[in-house]
């Protein structure tokens, strides 16, 4: 699907929406509102709309603890979101996964997931499902570059190359594993390079360029659909803020990350491009991100209208209703 | 109604189950080759071809694609070679099948069953005979079902290919080859239901596994210490079937309760403190616990011999009880 004038209108909306929804849940957590931790995307943001502006609603995507992004990207709607990181019965999850479990099903996101590289295995499973049931889903994994060490991307990736599994695995190499520098703990620098050792094809691209993502995922989702097996895509991004709030940060220069929010701000990088060509006027650009705000702002005011969930709640959900324990 | 092995009706299930419905899949180490480990598997690659993987030696990875699979519409039946090797799987089985239904606000089903050979069998020592049942007990989210008949093997994983919630299906080795009646067709056995091997006045003896079987031995054995035996089969360790065990001990006065794990914070364990806790009143004597001690597998016959508990375990710990 090539680039057109209206996806990237959408595309670059999204990112606003998902920026401003970090920036607010951000707020929230400092008056209180919002507790439990929270992994901010801001800086990520091409990658998740990128990847997701390829993605067809059926199509699977399983995320990280950082996944506020991958889900506005895949469709989630902020109401429920925020209300889910307000601990709310209205949330996505009706208040019991909070900011690292989100999920929609109804949008084939399955889920964020708390433990790191725990969703590689997962998202192979359901591209196995879609290609055993013979449709042409795609199923996509968000991961970092930590998870790039654990046994299930080895694991994970191994079944996706020798079933050539209609799977897309995007790292988001944001350089850093919660504190430590990537080149610490890592032999490789490139995450990509490990794509040899399961003969796929392994790409490493510029994460704050959703042109680039748009088209390089383009090409992954494209040969997965039609039956050319795994694509292991590596993006190369930054985190704006710390690992999770709170977090003092003392492992990177100030002048590093001002850097980063000055020069690579993925945002500005993509208005530059629409501008350049023309595709965004500065009216559009205005209504644009007001749309966006008002979103986020009607999000907040859903989150604290809505009721908490009661102690009846606790004991649902453990297995299915029929099944249900005392 | 016919004859079969323990594998045997494990295979039919399978078979039947796999018929039935088409999102059923296998998956595992050495699943094809010579009908799977155990034959549990056998002629399903003739038969559905395109329903049987067999997999590269990655646990967490057949578990976690058998998590991604199911919450996408399947139902995978997935093999671990041996119970000790779901260890390399905790996660999958622990923070992702167990927890999705709930952390998704119920969003997710993760209709999968984990077979999970286990016990003594083969003298194969420590990492290849353990059993660990409470170990999953302990965990919301996971059903625990342990057959003890060739019947109930059938009708137990026809329900729990059939659960929309994951399933750890354990099979002891050591009745893979023991036979009995198997009834055709459909015959399902529904999980969290105990089964009544035998009835009794005296006292209940409340067995896991091949120790029910070893059970009603004890109970024709006590037949001539004058003891009437009941026998109750869990089949279940959670959902656990609380009023039938119940039930039966409020009736006879008497709890032993028997498994072949190690007792400490074992499955029975939790079996004996929750009759110690509802039954007080109609107790006669303390509830009493037997298991292996808590040792690993040893490998030589003249250890293992004294680990595993057999008949006399159980008619000696009635004769105490009843004293």
């Amino acid at each position: 699907m090539a680039l057109s004038p209206e996806l990237c209108k959408k595309m670059y909306k999204d990112m606003w929406r998902i920026r401003l929804f970090e920036e607010e849940a951000h707020r929230q957590t400092s008056l209180g509102s919002v507790v439990g931790a929270l992994h901010m995307y801001c800086g990520e943001e091409a990658v998740a709309v990128g990847v997701c502006g390829n993605l067809r609603d059926d199509d699977y995507v399983l995320g990280t603890h950082r996944s506020h992004g991958h889900c506005i990207a895949k469709g989630a709607k902020p109401n429920e979101m925020m209300a889910e990181l307000f601990g709310k019965v209205t949330g996505t999850c009706a208040g019991k996964g909070g900011s690292m479990h989100i999920a929609d099903f109804s949008l084939n996101m399955l889920g964020a997931n708390g433990i790191v590289g725990a969703g590689i295995g997962p998202a192979t499973g359901a591209a196995l499902a879609g290609k055993m049931r013979g449709t042409d889903q795609v199923s996509v994994c968000f991961f970092g570059d930590g998870a790039a060490a654990r046994g299930t991307f080895h694991e994970g990736i191994g079944f996706g190359a020798l079933w050539k599994l209609p799977v897309i695995y995007v790292c988001e190499n944001n350089q850093y594993q919660q504190w430590v520098p990537r080149s610490n703990v890592a032999v490789l620098d490139s995450v990509a390079d490990m794509a040899g050792s399961y003969a796929i094809p392994g790409v490493s691209i510029d994460g704050q360029d959703i042109v680039e993502v748009y088209e390089v995922v383009g090409q992954a989702v494209e040969r997965a659909r039609n039956g050319g097996g795994p694509t292991l895509v590596e993006a190369k991004t930054y985190r704006f803020h710390g690992h999770s709030l709170g977090d003092e940060e003392q492992y990177r220069s100030s002048d590093e990350v001002d850097s980063w929010k000055t020069e690579r701000d993925p945002i500005t990088l993509f208005h530059t491009v629409m501008t350049h060509k023309g595709w965004l006027t500065e009216e559009e650009d205005a209504a644009i991100q007001d749309e966006a705000k008002t979103e986020i702002t009607d999000a907040v005011k859903f989150a604290e209208e809505s009721p908490y969930p009661t102690a009846a709640n606790v004991t649902t959900d453990v297995l299915a209703p029929e099944q249900e324990v005392a | 109604m016919k004859t079969l092995t323990f594998s045997g009706a494990l295979c039919e299930a399978l078979h039947e189950e796999m018929e039935r419905d088409e999102s059923v899949f296998v998956m595992g180490e050495d699943v094809i080759t010579h009908g799977g480990p155990y034959k549990v598997t056998d002629g399903i690659a003739e038969r559905f071809p395109e329903r049987i993987f067999e997999t590269p030696i990655a646990e967490a990875g057949i578990v976690g694609l058998g998590v991604g699979a199911a919450m996408a519409g399947m139902s995978p039946v997935v093999e671990i070679m041996y119970m000790d090797f779901v260890t390399c799987a905790m996660d999958e089985v622990v923070n992702q099948a167990a927890k999705m239904r709930y952390m998704t606000g119920g969003q997710a089903s993760v209709p999968m069953v984990i077979r999970l050979p286990c016990g003594v069998g083969r003298l194969l020592a420590a990492q290849h005979s353990q059993i660990m049942e409470s170990w999953f007990m302990h965990v919301p989210g996971l059903q625990v079902v342990v057959p003890s008949t060739p019947s109930d093997a059938k009708g137990l994983l026809k329900s729990a290919v059939r659960s929309p919630d994951p399933v750890l299906f354990f099979e002891y080795k050591r009745i893979y080859t023991s036979r009995g009646e198997v009834p055709d067709g459909e015959h399902t056995v529904p999980i969290g239901k105990a089964d009544i091997s035998r009835e009794g006045e005296d006292a209940t003896v409340v067995a896991i596994g091949p120790m029910v079987q070893k059970s009603l031995e004890a109970a024709v054995l006590l037949e001539d210490d004058g003891y009437d035996v009941e026998v109750v089969d869990v089949r279940s360790l959670s959902p656990l079937d609380t009023e039938t065990i119940c039930e039966s001990v409020n009736r006879t006065g008497h709890a032993v309760v028997c498994g072949e794990d190690s007792s400490f914070a074992g499955a029975v364990s939790e079996i004996a403190a929750m009759i110690g806790e509802n039954c007080f009143d109609s107790l006669k004597a303390p509830v009493t616990r037997i298991g292996s001690p808590h040792v690993p597998m040893p490998f030589s016959s003249e250890l293992a011999k004294h680990v595993v508990p057999e008949v006399p375990n159980i008619t000696e710990a009635v004769n105490r009880v009843m004293a």
